[in-house]
C-alpha cells in the first residue's frame, strides 16, 4: 500500500525468551479507524509500545509514512506526527487543563525552552479550540489532578492532536469509562480522525465499540495476528471464534 | 604490593566491612517496609558505639563485661529506635515523603545533642576486646585477633537475618511489605506492629555495628553522619531492600577503602597519586559509577510499586511581585533602625535564603530531590576565596566568576544524576557533595584542608557590614526574583510537567533529562552565587559549608517552610537561621532545642509552616463563608 501512513512489517519482541509479539504485519491509511483486538495477554501493549518507541522490537520494520522509525525515542516519533494515548491516563496533575494542552502546542511549536517569558500566554487560542472539540474547555481551569477519569481521558486526546498528528495510537481509550461515554469518546475520535484525515489505531476491550467504531479490525492472539478484515469478516471468522469462544464452539 | 600485604588489606577491608554490612542491613530493612529514608540511622550506629563504651566502663573490662556490654547496648539502641517509630514516624506514616525525612533530621539533631550532654565532646577510646587483643600472624604479618572475629560476624548475622527473613512468618511479612505494603495492609496485617517490629531489628543492627566498632575506632559525635552517608552508599551500592546486595557492597567499599590506605602513595610516570587521600572518595566514586550501569544497585529492583497514595501537587501560585516589593523595602530599611548585629543576621538570611531557594526549585518544581545541595553551594564559596586568594582576581570579579564554577561543576554532576530518579537520584547528589567535601578536605595546599581559606574580605567600597548587607540582599534577591520566574517560564513548566509524569513529558517530544540538566546547572550556579556572596560576608570558609551538614540544613530550610509554596524556603531559611542563632547563644544544647522545633512542626503541620498557614487560612475562610 503506497497511500498508509503506517507500515508494519514482521515485527517481533520476546521478553526472556517469551514470545510477545512475533511476526506481525499490518498497515493502515489516512483517515482509517483501525481496531487491534486480541484477549489479555496477546501482546497488544507490546505492540503499541514498539510503534512510538517507548520500546524497540527485536526484529521487524515501522515505516511511518515511508520512513523506518524503529530506533527512535518517543519524542523523536512524536515529532514526526504521532500522538498517543494511554491505557492508565498521563497527564500533568499539577496543571490546569489547558495548561497540559499548552504544553504539547510549545512543545511542537519548539518553544519550551524560554527562561523568561510567561509560561500560557502563547497558545491559548489553539489550546481553547482542541478543547472545544473534545468537550472539554468548560473545565479549561480545573488541575488536571481533580478530574474525572472519562475527562482526563479527553484531555489526553486534545494533547494528542496538538501536534497535527498523521497517526493516533490509542490504547485501551474507553477503559475505565462508562458503557454511554465509551462510544460518545470513540464516535468523537473517528469524526476527528476523517474530518482531519488522521489514521487511528486503538485498542479496546469493549466489543461494542470495536464493531461499531472500527473500519477494520486486526485480531492478535499469543503474539501472533490471526485474523484481520472488515468487522463483518472478523466477526465470521473462524480463528476468532476459537480465541474468543474457545475452540469447542 | 607483595602477596602477603595484599592478603592483610584484604582481611582488613573485610573487618571494616562487617560493620558496614550490619549498620546498611539495618537501614535497607526499614527502608524496604517502611519506605522512610531514616537519616537518624547513624546517630543510632553512634549512639550504640557510646553505650558499649559506658556499659564496658561500667560492667568492667572482662570478656564477660565487653561482650555482655555490645549486646546490651545494641538491644538498648534498638528500644531507642522502637521509641523514636511510635513517639515519631508512626504519626506521619501518611504525610508526604519528604516530611518523614525531615522529621528523621530533627531526631539527628536530638540524637546528637543526647550524646554531646551525656558523653560530653571529646573523643572517647574504648578498650581492646578483652582476651582477643592478641595478634594472629599470618603470612609474617600480624593481624588483630579481634578482626579476625569481625570478618566472620558479617556472615553469621547475613546468614540469622536470611533465615529470619525466609523461614518465620515475620520474614514473610517483611518481604511482602517490601514488595507490596498496601497489600500486606489490605489482607489484615497489623501494620504499626509490623513497622515497629522493623524498626527494632534495624535499630539493633545499626546499635550492634556500633558497638562492635569499640575496639577500632573512638566513640564521637560526628559518626552519626558520616556513617549515615556510608551506609547510604553501600544500601544505594547494593539496591535499595536488598541484604545480599548490602552484604556484597560492604565487602566491595570495605575492601577498597582498605586497599587504598595500604597502597599508600605511588608514582606513576613521574605522577604522584596519593591512594590513602583516596579513601574518602573512593566509595563514592564506586556508587556513581554502579548507579550510572546499574540504576538500581548491584542487586536491587526497580522500586516497588506504590499505588497513587499520594495527593497530587497542588498547582504553585505565581508570586505576588507587589508584595515581594513591599518586602523588600522593610529589607532596605531594616539597616536603618536595626543594630550591626541584626544585619549580619540578615546577611546570612539572605545568603541562606537564595539557597533554599535554589534547592527548592529543583526538589519541588523539578521533581528531584538533592541530598548533596550543600556542593554547589560550598563551590561557590571555594570558589571565591581561591579565585580571590590564590588567583588574584579583585573581589567583585571573585564573586561574579564564583558561581560559574559552581554552574560548571553542576553540569558533571548534573549529567549523572538526571540518569537516576527517586532515592537514588538523591543518594547520587550526596555521594557528589561527598566526593567534592572529600577533595576540600584534602587538598590542604590548595584549600588549606580542614582550616579552611581565610581573608576573603570585600573591597573597601564594600567593607561596610551595612553596604555588604545590600549587595547581598541584590545579588540573592535578584537571583531569587530569576529563580521564581523562571518557575513560571515555559521551561519552568516543562519542568513540572516532567515531573507529574515523565512518561507523558516523553510522548509530547518534550527531553525531559535535558531539560532536567539544564535545571541542575541552573541552580547549581545560583547556590553557587549564594555561596560566594556567604564567603565574602564571612571573610572565611571551611569545608562545612560543603558538608552533609550543610545540606541537610538546606532539606530543613525547604521542608521546615513548605515544599509546596514558592515562598516556604524563603520563610523556612528565615526561621531556621534565625532560631538557630537566637538559639545557639543561649544553649550549647541548641541541636536539640532545633530538633525538638522542628519536631513539633512536623507533627503539627505536615505541609510545613507556609502549608500549614494556608491551610489554617482557607479552612477559616471556609467557616465564615
Amino acid at each position: 500500500m503506497s497511500d498508509a501512513v503506517l507500515q508494519v512489517e514482521g515485527l517481533h519482541k520476546a521478553f526472556g525468551g517469551v514470545r510477545a509479539v512475533a511476526d506481525v504485519s499490518f498497515a493502515i491509511t489516512a483517515g482509517e479507524m483501525l481496531a487491534l483486538i486480541g484477549p489479555n495477554g496477546a501482546g497488544k501493549s507490546t505492540c503499541f509500545n514498539m510503534l512510538n518507541g517507548q520500546l524497540t522490537p527485536d526484529a521487524g520494520i515501522v515505516r511511518l509514512a515511508g520512513r523506518d522509525i524503529v530506533g527512535l525515542r518517543p519524542r523523536a516519533v512524536w515529532r514526526l506526527g504521532v500522538g498517543r494515548t494511554f491505557q492508565i491516563t498521563a497527564t500533568f496533575v499539577s496543571l490546569s487543563v489547558r495548561e497540559n494542552v499548552q504544553m504539547a502546542l510549545y512543545s511542537h511549536a519548539g518553544r519550551l525552552r524560554s527562561l523568561l517569558q510567561r509560561f500560557g500566554a502563547a497558545f491559548r487560542p489553539e489550546a481553547d479550540a482542541l478543547l472545544a472539540q473534545v468537550g472539554m474547555l468548560d473545565q479549561a481551569e480545573r488541575p488536571c489532578g481533580v478530574l474525572a477519569y472519562g475527562d482526563l481521558k479527553r484531555v489526553e486526546l486534545a494533547m494528542a492532536l496538538a501536534n497535527a498528528p498523521r497517526l493516533l495510537l490509542m490504547d485501551e481509550p474507553t477503559a475505565g469509562m462508562a458503557p454511554k461515554e465509551r462510544v460518545a469518546l470513540m464516535e468523537l475520535t473517528a469524526g476527528l480522525a476523517r474530518a482531519r484525515n488522521i489514521a487511528v489505531l486503538f485498542t479496546e476491550h469493549d466489543m461494542d465499540v470495536v464493531f461499531s467504531q472500527a473500519d477494520r479490525i486486526i485480531v492478535l492472539d499469543r503474539g501472533q495476528l490471526i485474523a484481520g478484515g472488515t468487522p463483518a469478516e472478523v466477526r465470521a471468522n473462524a480463528n476468532v471464534r476459537a480465541v474468543y469462544l474457545g475452540s469447542a464452539h | 604490593m607483595s602477596f602477603a600485604s595484599i592478603i592483610i588489606q584484604l582481611l582488613n577491608g573485610l573487618a571494616a566491612a562487617s560493620s558496614l554490612f550490619l549498620v546498611s542491613a539495618g537501614l535497607s530493612l526499614i527502608f524496604g517496609v517502611t519506605r522512610i529514608v531514616n537519616f537518624a540511622h547513624g546517630s543510632l550506629y553512634m549512639l550504640g558505639l557510646y553505650g558499649a563504651y559506658s556499659l564496658i566502663e561500667a560492667l568492667g573490662r572482662t570478656p564477660l563485661g565487653f561482650w555482655s556490654a555490645v549486646v546490651v547496648a545494641a538491644l538498648a539502641v534498638g528500644l531507642a529506635g522502637v521509641l523514636i517509630e511510635m513517639l515519631v514516624l508512626r504519626r506521619i506514616y501518611r504525610a508526604p515523603e519528604l516530611f518523614q525525612l525531615l522529621a528523621t533530621f530533627a531526631v539527628v539533631l536530638v540524637i546528637k545533642d543526647i550524646a554531646l550532654f551525656v558523653w560530653g565532646a571529646e573523643d572517647l577510646v574504648g578498650p581492646r576486646a578483652p582476651g582477643l587483643s592478641m595478634a594472629v600472624e599470618i603470612l609474617g604479618k600480624r593481624i588483630p585477633a579481634y578482626d579476625l572475629l569481625l570478618i566472620a560476624i558479617g556472615p553469621v548475622v547475613l546468614g540469622v537475618l536470611w533465615l529470619l527473613l525466609t523461614r518465620t512468618r515475620w520474614g514473610a511479612l517483611v518481604r511482602a511489605a517490601t514488595q507490596d505494603r498496601e497489600m500486606v495492609g489490605a489482607l489484615g496485617v497489623d501494620q504499626a506492629k509490623l513497622f515497629t517490629s522493623v524498626f527494632f531489628v534495624g535499630s539493633v543492627l545499626a546499635g550492634l555495628g556500633g558497638a562492635l566498632q569499640i575496639p577500632r575506632e573512638p566513640a564521637n559525635l560526628d559518626l552519626d553522619l558520616s556513617v549515615i552517608a556510608d551506609a547510604f552508599v553501600i544500601t544505594v551500592v547494593g539496591g535499595l531492600g536488598s541484604i545480599g546486595g548490602a552484604f556484597l557492597a560492604a565487602i566491595i567499599i570495605g575492601v577498597a577503602k582498605a586497599f587504598c590506605i595500604g597502597i599508600g602513595t605511588v608514582t606513576w610516570f613521574g605522577l604522584e597519586i596519593s591512594f590513602s587521600k583516596l579513601t574518602l572518595v573512593v566509595e563514592f566514586l564506586i556508587m556513581a559509577l554502579v548507579l550510572v550501569a546499574r540504576p538500581y544497585g548491584l542487586l536491587g529492583k526497580p522500586q516497588a510499586v506504590q499505588r497513587v497514595a499520594a495527593d497530587p501537587v497542588p498547582p504553585l501560585t505565581a508570586p505576588s511581585w507587589s508584595m515581594a516589593l513591599v518586602w523588600v523595602m522593610l529589607l532596605v530599611g531594616v539597616p536603618l533602625v536595626a543594630d550591626r548585629y541584626v544585619t549580619i543576621l540578615l546577611t546570612d538570611i539572605v545568603c541562606f535564603a537564595l539557597f533554599a531557594v535554589s534547592l527548592h526549585f529543583i526538589m519541588g518544581p523539578a521533581g528531584m530531590v538533592s541530598f548533596g545541595h550543600a556542593a554547589y553551594f560550598g563551590l561557590g564559596a571555594y570558589a571565591a576565596g581561591l579565585l580571590f586568594k590564590r588567583a588574584g582576581l579583585p573581589m567583585e570579579a571573585a564573586l561574579l566568576v564564583a558561581p560559574l564554577c559552581a554552574g560548571a561543576f553542576a553540569v558533571v554532576y548534573g549529567w549523572f544524576c538526571v540518569r537516576l530518579s527517586g532515592v537514588y537520584l538523591a543518594m547520587l547528589t550526596l555521594a557528589f557533595a561527598q566526593i567534592s567535601w572529600s577533595i576540600v578536605f584534602q587538598w590542604d595546599s590548595v584549600t588549606g584542608g580542614s582550616n579552611g581559606v581565610f581573608g576573603i574580605w570585600p573591597s573597601a567600597w564594600l567593607a561596610d557590614k551595612t553596604t555588604y548587607y545590600y549587595l547581598a540582599l541584590a545579588c540573592c534577591g535578584t537571583g531569587i526574583a530569576f529563580l521564581w520566574r523562571v518557575l513560571f517560564s515555559p521551561f519552568g513548566f516543562a519542568l513540572r510537567a516532567g515531573r507529574d509524569s515523565p512518561l507523558r513529558a516523553e510522548a509530547i517530544g518534550i527531553d525531559l533529562r535535558g531539560f532536567q540538566w539544564a535545571a541542575f546547572v541552573l541552580v547549581g550556579t545560583l547556590a553557587g552565587l549564594a555561596g560566594s556572596v556567604y564567603a565574602f560576608s564571612k571573610g572565611s570558609i571551611s569545608p562545612s559549608t560543603i558538608s552533609i551538614g550543610q545540606s541537610t540544613d538546606g532539606l530543613i530550610m525547604v521542608l521546615l517552610g513548605g515544599v509546596e509554596t514558592l515562598t516556604g524556603p524563603v520563610v523556612g531559611a528565615a526561621i531556621y537561621t534565625w532560631l538557630r542563632d537566637v538559639v545557639a547563644r543561649h544553649t550549647e544544647f541548641w541541636r536539640a532545642v532545633m530538633g525538638g522545633v522542628i519536631l513539633l512542626i512536623v507533627l503539627l503541620f505536615p505541609q510545613g509552616l507556609v502549608g500549614g498557614l494556608k491551610a489554617l487560612v482557607f479552612r477559616w475562610q471556609e467557616r465564615q463563608a
